[in-house]
């Protein structure tokens, strides 16, 4: 289109003053936003109070989208259940067949397990989760890997408490408002995730690469015990998860450990559960500097 | 007059007998439509790879150049700020990179004044892919080189949905300029 005449100002005062103002203001406006960013740069959480609010604003909104996500995407998994039905029930009952089997294994390993912790005297109470809500959105066009809850401090929601799916872990709270809060997705470039191998205790970490992929990084180098389709589950150090929840299989191996898959794919995932921080006190030890003591 | 041409007293924006343009809607849908652009990328669950495009962004980007003059220099401010409450990235960085973009675009549009679509929708890609690996670098995380890799199909998809995104300004101004019934 062509060029509107405003830049020319004429002899009219008031349009030269009007024109200079603006660019001045411009200027301005960038010079700010490079303070500002600078600023959460080294304060990450200096504007989570305004985010908080923004989120708490939309998320009637984004809680009504969720609804229809999950409704239209069951009705589509409906749809295309009907394609392939004979050939998929059959393999469904010979999977089934072998299921059945497992579990029953399973069964004799878990009343072993109860009478061996019987022996030890620990006990093994069933943890409750402080929120059950919908994963209502994520910050889809950024790099950086956020999702939003849609339950807030007015749940009992706190700072650095895990966040599961059915599944598998998804993530941890990273900022809360009155009924929202916003997670760091373990796919994130920044979450970090001390993780074991479940069939043995292999430890590492898994890192978020920001491509939808963790990064298995093996704690004891050597030779790297690892093979393609190792289920990882949380090991609970740092003390933030529960340990035994499944995290990650493995999909490629590398020099140094390998890659892995998340179990649980927020995009699939529905309700998720706000646990407790697994060791509040562990956490603190943790975050404590060595040279200052923990006050009991 | 009516019974041989019936848009002979209309023209694109409606009737011109009786009715007259709103100043509220030609003011706000600009703006408003910028708004929900930014928070539009918050009701997808995309865990895998950032693939939505920034439409708060393109559309910023649209209405600067298929409607030049409408947004002051300075809309980068106000604009990219409310970007920053639902974006995900480090707040401030709206606000930068949206006041640089429309800066850059008025130093081009000095340079030259008459152009084309084409031309226009080289501009937008070539801003749009400077914004996004500007995401990259500034987004608070460590920029790995898997990031960058799995920047391309939004690049990409952002790039291919600026033309469509421009008809749908040109759409949204004739909606701005269109004449209501006046008592």
């Amino acid at each position: 289109m062509a060029p509107t005449g405003q830049r020319r100002s004429g002899y009219s005062r008031r349009a030269q003053y009007n024109l200079f103002t603006g660019y001045i203001i411009a200027g301005i406006g960038a010079l700010i936003g490079a303070v500002l960013l600078a600023l959460s740069f080294f304060q990450p959480q200096l504007f989570g109070g305004l985010r908080g609010a923004a989120a708490d604003t939309v998320s009637p909104a984004t809680q009504t989208s969720a609804t229809v996500r999950t409704g239209s995407k069951s009705i589509w998994d409906s749809v295309s259940g009907y394609y392939r039905a004979g050939s998929k029930n059959a393999e469904l009952k010979r999977e089934m067949e072998i299921a059945r089997i497992r579990l029953a294994e399973a069964a004799a390993v878990k009343s072993e397990n109860q009478r061996l912790k019987a022996l030890l005297g620990l006990q093994d109470g069933d943890v409750k989760p402080v929120a059950v809500a919908r994963l209502v959105g994520s910050t889809a066009s950024s790099t950086r890997r956020f999702a939003y809850v849609g339950a807030g401090k007015d749940q009992g929601v706190e700072i650095g408490m895990p966040v599961r799916s059915p599944r598998g872990v998804v993530g941890r709270v990273l900022e809360v408002a009155n009924d929202s809060a916003r997670i760091l997705l373990l796919t994130d470039t920044e979450s970090v995730l001390p993780v074991r191998r479940a069939s043995d205790e292999t430890v590492a970490f898994a890192e978020g690469r920001g491509d939808g992929l963790l990064r298995i990084r093996l704690i004891n180098l050597g030779i790297n015990p690892l093979e393609v389709g190792d289920m990882f589950v949380t090991s609970g150090a740092g003390g933030f998860y529960r340990p035994g929840a499944a995290v990650a299989i493995l999909v490629e191996k590398t020099d140094d450990g390998g890659l892995a898959r998340m179990v649980s794919d927020p995009a699939a995932t529905d309700f998720v559960s706000v646990d407790p921080i697994f060791e509040p006190e562990a956490v603190v030890a943790v975050q404590t500097p060595a040279e200052t003591e923990l006050d009991e | 007059m009516e019974r041989i041409d019936p848009r002979a007293r209309s023209d694109a924006y409606g009737n011109r007998i009786n009715r007259s343009h709103s100043a509220l809607l030609a003011n706000i849908v600009p703006w408003a439509s910028i708004l929900l652009g930014s928070i539009l990328p918050l009701f997808f669950i995309a865990s895998a790879l950032p693939i939505m495009p920034p439409v708060g962004f393109l559309l910023l980007l649209g209405w600067r150049l298929v409607r030049p003059g409408l947004l002051p220099v300075w809309a980068g401010l106000p604009l990219g700020m409310f970007d920053d409450l639902f974006s995900g990235q480090p707040f401030g960085f709206g606000i930068l990179t949206w006041s640089l973009a429309l800066i850059a675009i008025e130093l081009i549009e000095t340079r030259l004044p008459w152009r084309s679509f084409w031309q226009d929708w080289f501009t937008a890609g070539i801003v749009t892919t400077v914004y996004l690996i500007a995401g990259w670098l500034l987004s608070g995380g460590s920029p790995t080189l898997h990031s960058l890799v799995a920047l391309v199909p939004q690049l990409v998809l952002s790039i291919l949905l600026f033309p469509v995104l421009a008809r749908l300004i040109a759409r949204l101004d004739q909606f701005r300029l269109h004449r209501w019934k006046s008592l």
